[in-house]
């Protein structure tokens, strides 16, 4: 298949072109890469290196926030080489959870989802040879490496003044806080960092879009494809109309700050609300985008370890379709304390609520597809469950937060940052987590311990949680977010919750002795190490698979349903 | 089927997805038009209307039949950071009946020693009372140069639009705060 572009995989063994596992050098295999797999590879390796990054930046903002004071942020200022000073501690803050909330977004959860486990198994589970435009593909891949760069530059220059270096404006990048309160270039570089990962998102979004629609193996329908991939071809959707609207609203920022323009400035007739709009317009697809994939990986997981095919699969398909389509119809919910009358905020709450139904729809289909199926607890199915109820926790809290009166209250406040890291940091990490202990034996020929999978599953629930819950109270209680000092009163729970950060990085280091104990004395993995609830098309080749797989295509027939792609 | 014919197909189906995101992208800068239009078309977020004489005599014979109901008006008055002028209401607040035009005057004056050029932005609280508060004259419908410590009175000409009577939304409504904020005017000769 020229879709492989082989002349630019073999450059010098054109004549080996037809074997299967043939594999070019090593520089032009993993940085000049337009195999699927490699691509799925470099995007798991860069997520994973992210979300250390943003990880220990977590950590950092916990112990910071583990008593009432100012205690370690001034040493980081000194670190970045500035003078600790009120002003210069307060504004490191701000670049924290900027620096935070940008990377687990864009550089951790989104390559992993779509970039890693996207590019892996969507061709693989369709039955294709490779992505429909393999070099786009690398082009997506190092575009967004090239934005973490960026986002990675601007921590070290001026923000708001030569003491204050990154910039501090929070992952929404809000007008007039990202426009006159940081002059510094900090910003414009953290606005190029999203106009890269979002260029390499789009171009990835067309490569999924034009994949599944043109590649799919002969005989698989769109009503026969895996939910995995029902999944991404969602995602793909909201990535291509949301990201869009982002670039608009960021350019306008960055045509703003530097060439007088006033899109957001009302001295020049502009409106700071109107950046709000188009950021949420961006923004709440945007949250799809990052647990839609995860749905996906869970439907699979459950499925196969229930030995059962899903429970309503038409149903659990439209539901995720449904969810991006109403998920673009609700954005104002984030912006319910700009000032809007209460006939806006009751149809933003109305039609907020109503994606809780097609959720609801997901959650009671995972649930009845485990009942009466013969279970079996390997690690992605006890991630899974995780998923399950932490994500229902957060969904129920979302209910919550959806009410436009409720959330004048709320608005802010820790209960919101608990409900997010609930759906986000508990939904779609645990997903990423189900899903990389499920495939990873695919992916690598060799099988993990599953006494540590479980062991970090247990160390990871248990400090989530603990981080978390109490969250809940301090929100409750009025504890602002993104603060980094806050009254006695708030003092028990936010040492709690910093707790529970040490027992959720000790899981860490877990998962990371498993991968290096898998890459060592691992097993290696059979072609299908699941059994025979593991029923979709990358389980029927080698473990891992062979560099160019599918070579005659797979043939879906008459008999062959939603679930079971095996041949007779 | 041969592969050329699914190049062709990922080609075009590539293209139409591309071509998605390039209109999102422009429906992303049509927002900024579109957004002023659609707050000053429903008053959204407190946005106030522009009337002419005859729609403002209309009103006042509206009125005359719904009876003399009034409202409170008050007036607010701020200055961005960057424009050394004081500026204010000359009355802070004023009862009017509900559709007769009233006027009311602002005091600025340029404490500086250059002359500057003011723009004014405005909005009403409560944002539903946006869409009946009409102003025939504002001072803030141009901008406003005042030369070094000049003071001068300016005039805001408006009525409240008796259509309000019959809203729901403006049951309990008794007082409305009109509020302007002068802004530095983006010119050359400002910088």
């Amino acid at each position: 298949m020229a879709t492989t572009a082989e002349g630019f995989d073999n450059p010098t063994h054109a004549d080996h072109a037809h074997d299967a596992d043939h594999k070019p050098g090593f520089f032009a295999r993993w940085f000049m890469s337009t195999n699927h797999k490699d691509i799925g590879t470099l995007y798991l390796i860069f997520a994973i290196f992210a979300g250390i990054i943003g990880g220990a930046m977590s950590g950092v903002m916990r112990m910071e926030l583990a008593e009432p004071g100012i205690q370690y942020l001034g040493w980081w200022v000194e670190f970045f080489g500035g003078t600790a000073e009120e002003n210069a501690n307060y504004h490191m803050w701000n670049v924290f959870i900027t620096a935070h909330g940008l990377i687990m977004v864009f550089f951790m959860v989104m390559p992993a989802m779509i970039g890693g486990f996207g590019n892996w198994f969507v061709p693989l589970m369709i039955g294709a040879p490779d992505m429909a435009f393999p070099r786009m593909n690398n082009i997506s891949f190092w575009l967004t490496v090239a934005g973490f760069l960026s986002l990675c530059m601007s921590l070290f220059v001026e923000g708001t003044g030569a003491n204050a270096l990154g910039a501090g404006v929070g992952w929404t990048v809000y007008a007039p806080l990202s426009t006159t309160a940081n002059p510094g270039p900090a910003v414009d570089f953290a606005i190029f960092a999203l106009h890269l990962a979002g260029a390499g998102s789009i171009l990835g979004a067309t490569n999924f879009i034009t994949t599944i629609f043109n590649m799919r193996a002969p005989g698989m329908t769109l009503h026969k494809m895996p939910l995995f991939v029902w999944s991404v071809l969602v995602t793909a959707f909201l990535l291509l109309l949301a990201l869009p609207v982002l670039a608009a609203a960021i350019t306008m920022l960055l045509t703003d700050r530097n060439f007088d323009t006033t899109f957001f400035d009302p001295a020049g007739g502009g409106d700071p609300v109107l950046y709000q709009h188009l950021f949420w317009f961006f923004g709440h697809p945007e949250v799809y985008i990052m647990i839609l994939p995860g749905f996906g990986m869970v439907s699979q997981i459950v499925a196969t370890f229930s030995r059962k095919p899903v429970f309503g699969y038409l149903g659990m398909a439209y539901a995720m379709v449904a969810i991006g389509v109403v998920g673009f119809v609700v954005w104002a919910h984030h912006m319910y304390t700009v000032g809007l009358d209460v006939n806006t905020k009751m149809y933003f709450t109305a039609a907020t609520m109503v994606i809780a139904v097609p959720t609801g729809v997901k959650i009671f289909s995972w649930v009845a597809t485990m009942w009466g199926g013969s279970l079996e607890f390997k690690s992605p199915l006890v991630w899974s469950l995780g998923f399950i109820f932490l994500f229902t926790v957060g969904g129920v809290t979302g209910v919550v937060l959806a009410n436009g009166g409720i959330d004048d209250n709320l608005h802010d406040t820790y209960y919101v940052v608990a409900h997010f890291h609930y759906v986000l940091s508990m939904g779609a990490v645990f997903s990423l987590f189900a899903g990389f202990y499920y495939w990873f034996p695919k992916m690598s020929g060799r099988m993990h311990s599953e006494f540590l999978a479980h062991l970090h599953f247990w160390g990871f629930f248990i400090g989530v949680n603990i981080i978390f819950f109490p969250q809940h109270f301090l929100g409750m209680d009025g504890m602002p977010r993104r603060i980094p000092d806050y009254p006695q009163a708030y003092a028990f729970f936010n040492q709690i919750s910093s707790y529970g950060y040490h027992v959720m990085a000790a899981s860490m280091v877990v998962f990371f002795v498993n991968l290096a104990y898998a890459f060592t004395g691992g097993k290696k993995a059979a072609d299908n190490p699941w059994g025979e609830g593991a029923t979709t098309l990358e389980w029927t080749l080698t473990s891992p698979p062979p560099y160019h797989q599918f070579e005659t295509l797979p043939v879906i027939e008459d008999h062959h349903d939603y679930h079971d792609h095996r041949p007779a | 089927m041969t592969t050329a014919t699914l190049e062709q197909k990922n080609l075009r189906t590539g293209l139409y997805a591309f071509m998605g995101a390039i209109a999102m992208l422009g429906l992303g800068y049509a927002a900024v038009p579109l957004y002023d239009l659609f707050c000053r078309v429903t008053g959204f977020g407190g946005t106030t209307q522009r009337a002419s004489e005859s729609e403002a005599d209309m009103a006042a014979r509206i009125a005359q039949s719904a009876g003399g109901k009034t409202m409170s008006i008050r007036f607010d008055a701020s200055t961005a950071r960057n424009v050394p002028w004081s500026f204010r209401p000359t009355q802070s607040t004023d009862t009017v009946q509900i559709g007769v035009r009233d006027m009311a005057t602002y005091v600025a004056r340029n404490n500086s020693s250059v002359p500057i050029t003011g723009t004014a932005t405005f909005n009403v609280e409560p944002e539903q009372a946006g869409k009946y508060f009409n102003k025939i004259q504002c001072f803030c419908f141009t901008e406003q140069t005042l030369q070094p410590g000049q003071e001068v009175n300016m005039p805001v000409l408006y009525f409240v639009d008796p259509a309000a009577l019959e809203d729901e939304a403006m049951d309990g409504v008794e007082q409305i705060t009109l509020s302007y904020t002068f802004h530095r005017a983006i010119e050359p000769d400002n910088e």
